[in-house]
């Protein structure tokens, strides 16, 4: 049981109170009593403390301000007691606890002005970025000797080989809900047999490549912009400026090139997976064998719509390994921060990949490989 | 403001409140800390093999010791963020190394740790930071009173006023290390655990740092476990000195008695160039403040500690 700070207050003549504290007066049993000294509106003159246990800051503290307030004297103190109201004295201070916060109708116009400058900065920089890019590439081509091909090798590895188990199966996965799917609403006009026209052809044009991408985007894009972010932010990246060695050279470069090489590679092999996946479940539920729905992708699927997959990947990998990397330089401030971007990254890799489909989408139609 | 608390009020009754009771009357004991026999190891790196260490009440205690001798470890081991191999240690007359989490909670009210970073929670402005405490352990609490002991914590950590309402990224580092102490403050702790309070500060910064744990010592009463590699920080406020070498605590003393000893860690701790420095710096202030007070020859007195080549 808690032992309660406690207070009496006793009427003096002519409307006046006094007010005498018992038991301990400290931050943990002073709550309630504070509550209730609030409460008091008569005219308090004189606080006693001579039947107090104990005091800390917060009780002195109570104490004062009651005495502050209704301008009263404070008596029966001991020496711990005088020494902290002394202590408080200097102390006390009306400062805003939370921060000012605008008004609705400033903060809000305020908050769009800077987004759409935002956007601008954004515009500029990633602009910068890429002229960076342009610049460092043709450096390297003039001096091959200075391709880090050990970080390259490394990203390859990371960016490519470390993502094939989930890259295939997720494939495998949408290749069954294609064929599983398509199957439903193609039997209603008899034609079972063009789901593998349809499961082919999506694949290879579209969902390899597009499931692909977001899946580095997710895994590659992200790591990007957190590594470099972080590395901003313990300045390891002033350390490399310092030091003579590009940052650009260093770390850019070498997630660039090896997502640009991996994206076409992963794209291929995520449709081919989706196909296998596709003839499995045409192969348990169609009742189509699986060694004749592949045969069958050979002679409905078109050479070019493996053209479109690997013409787009390169791209959207370059787009992504951009992306991530541009926004991990970006980081400047804290580890906040590092999160913001690599979000950033993510959103931005995939929306942008997605705009872009959408424009070679119409783009190869136009040149006939519709 | 002071309507909404009267109804916070009546919400929670004494009965209620009794309830969350877990504060345990005050420590009346000798030695507030006392850790005995303690092992700590990270997988096979021993840190601590049988370390020995008595806090006596109302000290400042510094700990000392090269990097990577486990000053940190320690008091992380006190505070019970770190689950010793072995050993006993008591806080304030209570075993840390027997309760459980939810048992030692109570104790946790009743000291104050300043991290070595400040380890403010970022999203919170610096009395917000201070209210943490005291709305986890006193909800009876009403608003008014918390956000004027948030106030007036800050003011006694020597913060500016203006201070309270912002953000820890807003600060400087010295100032960081004040909104520190000011939430480690918070409940007005019996004991005050400092990770290296004046690191990073510049000499100014720090030595008032340092005058301000002393006062604030003296005026609260506390305990003050101190982590510290400024030799400046050991000379002016530090009643006892504890040095951690070989895996345990080898000597515990007043910087005279550990000059005393052979060990030739602390000789060569205390008398390197810099701890020669800190202590004619020690003396020159001393020296000054007695001529001060016999209102004669003060500059004699600081040009002859000064011939000493400080």
């Amino acid at each position: 049981m808690r032992d309660w700070a406690d207070f009496t207050s006793e009427e003096l003549d002519g409307g006046a109170v006094r007010i005498a504290f018992s038991g301990p007066l400290t931050v943990s049993t002073i709550g309630i009593a504070d509550n209730r000294l609030r409460a008091i509106e008569a005219a308090v003159t004189e606080v006693d403390l001579s039947q107090i246990s104990d005091i800390d800051t917060v009780g002195a503290w109570t104490v004062w301000r009651l005495a502050r307030d209704h301008d009263a004297v404070i008596t029966g103190t001991n020496d711990k007691a005088d020494r902290l109201i002394a202590a408080l004295k200097g102390a006390s201070g009306t400062a805003d606890i939370h921060p000012r916060r605008q008004a609705f109708m400033r903060r809000v116009p305020e908050n769009i002005g800077s987004l759409v400058t935002s956007w601008g900065h954004g515009m500029v920089g990633i602009t910068g970025f890429l002229g960076a890019l342009i610049i460092t590439i043709g450096d390297v081509i003039r001096q091959p000797s200075r391709l880090r091909t050990t970080a390259i090798i490394r990203q390859l590895e990371l960016v490519g080989i470390s993502a094939l188990g989930i890259v295939g199966l997720m494939s495998f996965l949408v290749g069954i809900v294609i064929a599983q799917q398509g199957a439903v609403q193609l039997a209603q006009f008899g034609a079972e047999m063009l789901t593998i026209n349809l499961t082919g052809r999506i694949s290879m044009r579209e969902l390899g490549v597009l499931m692909t991408a977001i899946m580095v985007a997710g895994r590659s894009g992200s790591a990007f912009a957190a590594q470099i972010g972080t590395m901003k932010l313990t300045e390891e990246v002033d350390a490399m400026r310092t030091i003579g060695v590009s940052p650009m050279e260093a770390l850019v470069l070498p997630r660039i090139v090896a997502a640009v090489i991996m994206m076409p590679l992963l794209g291929f092999y995520a449709a081919l997976m989706a196909i296998v996946g596709g003839a499995t479940i045409s192969a348990f539920t169609l009742g189509i064998p699986f060694m004749t729905f592949l045969t069958r992708i050979q002679e409905v699927v078109p050479i070019h719509d493996v053209w479109v997959g690997l013409v787009k990947a390169p791209f959207f990998g370059l787009i992504i390994a951009m992306t991530g990397c541009y926004q991990g330089m970006q980081v400047k401030a804290n580890a906040e921060e590092v999160g913001l971007k690599t979000t950033m990254a993510v959103v931005q890799a995939i929306f942008m990949v997605i705009v872009l489909d959408a424009f070679f989408a119409v783009f190869f139609s136009e040149v006939g490989w519709g | 403001m002071s309507e909404p608390d009267a109804i916070t009020a009546t919400e929670i009754t004494e009965a209620e409140a009794a309830a969350l009771d877990f504060t345990a009357p005050y420590f009346h004991g000798q030695y507030p800390i006392v850790v005995k026999g303690l092992k700590t190891s990270f997988g096979e790196h021993v840190i601590h093999e049988n370390l020995n260490l008595t806090v006596k009440r109302g000290e400042i205690i510094g700990v000392v010791g090269g990097s990577g001798t486990g000053k940190s470890v320690l008091m992380r081991a006190i505070i019970g963020l770190q689950i010793p191999d072995a050993g006993s240690i008591e806080a304030l007359g209570m075993s840390i190394t027997d309760a459980r989490d939810d048992e030692d909670i109570d104790i946790r009210s009743r000291w104050g740790v300043l991290f070595q970073g400040g380890a403010l929670f970022s999203t919170l402005t610096v009395a917000e930071n201070v209210e943490v405490p005291l709305k986890q352990f006193f909800p009876e609490i009403g608003d008014a009173l918390r956000h004027e002991i948030a106030r007036f914590k800050v003011m006694l950590s020597g913060l500016p006023e203006e201070a309270a309402a912002k953000y820890p990224a807003e600060l400087s580092g010295g100032m960081r290390k004040r909104a520190g102490l000011a939430r480690a403050l918070a409940l007005d702790p019996e004991l005050l655990f400092l990770d290296e309070p004046t690191a990073g500060l510049d000499p100014i910064g720090a030595a008032a740092f340092d005058r301000l744990t002393k006062e604030l010592q003296e005026t609260l009463g506390l305990t003050v476990f101190l982590i510290t590699h400024d030799l400046d920080t050991l000379y002016e406020i530090c009643d006892r000195v504890a040095v951690l070498a070989d895996k345990r605590v080898i000597a515990v003393g007043t910087i005279p008695e550990l000059l005393a000893t052979d060990h030739p860690w602390i000789q060569e701790y205390f008398n390197g160039p810099r701890g020669r420095a800190a202590k004619s710096s020690q003396e020159r202030g001393r020296a000054a403040k007695s001529s001060q007070e016999r209102a004669a020859v003060r500059n004699a007195g600081v040009d002859k500690s000064a011939d000493r080549g400080a």
